[in-house]
């Protein structure tokens, strides 16, 4: 009874926003029924369709967990665009650095460096916020921007391969890379990038959910973002929480680099991502900040993003730009369900 | 450097400036009342398509500013629906707008121009390039009347600060709140129509590149008072004006120019530099007293 509760609001949000969008379909003047078998259909074909799925759900999972993971603290945490930014520079910077070093330990030390800056991106606006008050949701605005420019400085003027058109880095080490899906599934062409950070993923899944509701630590930050100020009376370090959640927070959108550079370009792209720290919003939203609800949001969005790129070529008037519309506006509805749940109050200083 | 250079350097200084400081004022109506208002970003793209798409439609560029104000206080209401009637989030309702404004006039665009989410060029006597400007100039001293000096700006900073005190005192919360909400999104709007038929001649996808963001960075740093948002305006207009000048000139490289405003804002919140301090209702949601 309890889980149908839980699955009926988010059904809801996304049947209500699938409507809007195909009032806005129509209004274009194409057909919403051709439109959506397209989206969704165009996601659902073996291999291609599947594979592509999986492989855009998979950062959406990282940043969902992200998203997720702040806001169980009490935190919005709009910055896993630039945690993950950061993340996947150096995550190229050392598979190009250490290029030399044998897989096993290359491997393990490019999993390491998306983690740590991951973890120190999303660290500093915890302690802006612990020590100075500063409120997360400006300071991690600022520093997407801050990381993507950084980023691409770095890339720009110290790692293009000289005369490549791209502003993309020099590749990363061979030994760095880690295995697509298709060397393991038969019947499953390894030209899909879907790599080993999907299953990394669903593992990662896994340790969050033991961290937040079997460990100590996951208690007390799930304590703080309940109530601080109880917390706080019941003896917990508040600071140190939201410290360690926005870390955690950003080490988790930080590991969309393995999927990205180490799984899948096996070089750091400028602006590769398609929003996915702002979708990852959406994500735990919907995913009602469960490590099994973002799985499952992840894997809509994921079908989305697919859908959308045969939506943009196959109908006549309808772009890809339908993904960002139905995405939107399942945030909104899903945002406004507070008014069915009673008065939620976060008191937010600095915005 | 000549003269002329930084004569030319000053006037694209408040050239650039101008969106921001449409924008940031508006985010001051919204955020004075207590409503969160991260989706100028998004309200900036429902202008600029908005006054691009009607001036390409009627040929004339004040029917496309006013429809893009209407626009503009339309988008903004549904963020004051979700916000006030429904109390969701702000800040995710403000996320949720900025990426459905991201999607729906680059579709829209994309589908009656048949084009990748661009409208058609204007012509030269259809752009109105100086009209915003002095709109948002002259703007200033009036936001600062509107909120000092008149019954509606004391209800709004009433709002904003003790809601509770407010409607004890007969002030309708929520009426005053959708007004300011709905102005922010009118304001934000000539702002975007700047983007598209004063600086530009045509809307392109996302023409906006993250301008709302700075706004809200200059209305904090700011301090959330029209004058010093104003200053704080033109001094990240100019750290643009001055990326777009040295651009392959100089030896220093522009991200780093590109992320002054980014970078003062956190330093201003954080209390290093004076403290900014933000309405003591914002972002917390009201429920009247019957």
């Amino acid at each position: 009874m309890k889980l149908l509760r839980e699955l009926l609001f988010p059904l809801a949000a996304v049947a209500a926003a699938f409507v809007v969008g195909a009032v806005l379909i129509l209004a274009v003047g194409d057909s919403p029924v051709t439109t959506y078998t397209l989206l969704i259909g165009s996601a659902l074909t073996w291999p291609d369709g599947i594979g592509y799925t999986l492989f855009y759900a998979t950062p959406l999972i990282f940043t969902g967990l992200a998203v997720a993971v702040a806001f169980r603290c009490g935190l919005l945490n709009i910055g896993a665009e630039g945690q993950l930014y950061i993340a996947s520079f150096v995550t190229a910077w050392v598979g190009i650095t250490c290029a030399g070093l044998p897989a096993l330990v290359l491997v393990p030390l490019c999993f390491l460096a998306a983690l740590a800056a991951g973890g120190f991106w999303g660290a500093v606006p915890g302690v802006l916020k612990a020590r100075f008050g500063a409120h997360e949701v400006i300071t991690t605005i600022m520093l997407n921007f801050i990381a993507i420019a950084l980023a691409s400085y770095f890339t720009q003027y110290h790692y293009k391969p000289p005369g490549d058109a791209l502003l993309e880095t020099v590749p990363i080490g061979e030994n760095a890379h880690i295995a697509r899906l298709g060397r393991f599934v038969p019947g499953f062409p390894e030209r899909i990038p879907l790599n080993l950070a999907f299953p990394l993923a669903l593992v990662t899944c896994l340790l969050v959910y033991l961290f937040l509701w079997r460990t100590r630590w996951g208690y007390q930050i799930r304590a703080t973002g309940a109530n601080a100020e109880a917390a706080q009376y019941g003896g917990i370090a508040t600071g140190r929480q939201i410290v360690l959640a926005m870390a955690l927070s950003g080490a988790l959108a930080g590991m969309v680099g393995i999927n990205e550079v180490l799984g899948y370009r096996y070089r750091y792209y400028d602006s590769f991502s398609s929003g996915y720290g702002f979708t990852g919003i959406a994500v735990a939203l919907l995913g009602r900040n469960h490590p099994v609800g973002v799985i499952l949001a992840s894997l809509l969005f994921g079908a989305l993003l697919r859908g959308g790129l045969f939506v943009d070529i196959f109908t006549e008037h309808v772009s890809k730009d339908l993904v960002l519309v139905l995405q939107g506006t399942i945030i909104l509805f899903v945002a406004a369900e507070a008014a069915f749940r009673g008065p939620f109050g976060r008191r937010i200083k600095g915005v | 450097m000549s003269d002329i250079l930084i004569v030319a350097l000053l006037f694209s200084a408040v050239r650039l400036a101008t969106p921001l400081l449409l924008a940031a004022l508006g985010g001051l109506f919204s955020e004075r009342s207590g409503i969160i208002n991260i989706a100028l970003e998004g309200l900036l793209l429902a202008g600029a398509f908005t006054a691009a798409t009607v001036t390409h439609y009627t040929g004339k560029p004040w029917v496309g500013l006013a429809a893009a104000i209407l626009a503009g206080a339309l988008v903004a209401l549904l963020h004051g629906i979700a916000c006030i009637q429904f109390k969701a989030d702000q800040v995710v309702s403000g996320t949720a707008i900025n990426i459905l404004f991201l999607g729906v006039p680059a579709l829209l665009s994309g589908a009656l121009f048949a084009s990748t989410g661009a409208t058609p060029q204007l012509p030269r006597e259809q752009l109105i390039p100086n009209l915003p400007i002095a709109i948002a100039f002259l703007l200033v001293p009036v936001t600062w009347y509107v909120l000092n000096r008149t019954p509606f700006g004391l209800r709004l900073r009433a709002v904003g600060e003790n809601p509770e005190a407010a409607d004890t005192a007969g002030v309708k919360v929520s009426r005053v709140r959708y007004a300011a909400v709905m102005i922010s999104g009118a304001l934000a709007a000539i702002g975007g129509a700047y983007l598209s038929i004063g600086q530009s001649s045509l809307f392109a996808r996302n023409m906006s590149a993250g301008r709302g963001f700075i706004a809200l960075a200059a209305l904090i740093f700011g301090k959330w008072r029209p004058v010093q948002t104003m200053l704080a305006c033109l001094l990240f207009g100019f750290a643009e004006a001055l990326s777009i000048q040295m651009q392959g000139v100089s030896q220093i490289p522009v991200q780093f120019i590109q992320i002054v405003p980014y970078v003062l804002t956190i330093v201003v919140l954080a209390g290093f530099i004076g403290h900014s301090r933000a309405p003591r209702a914002l972002g917390v949601p009201y429920q009247e007293k019957r």
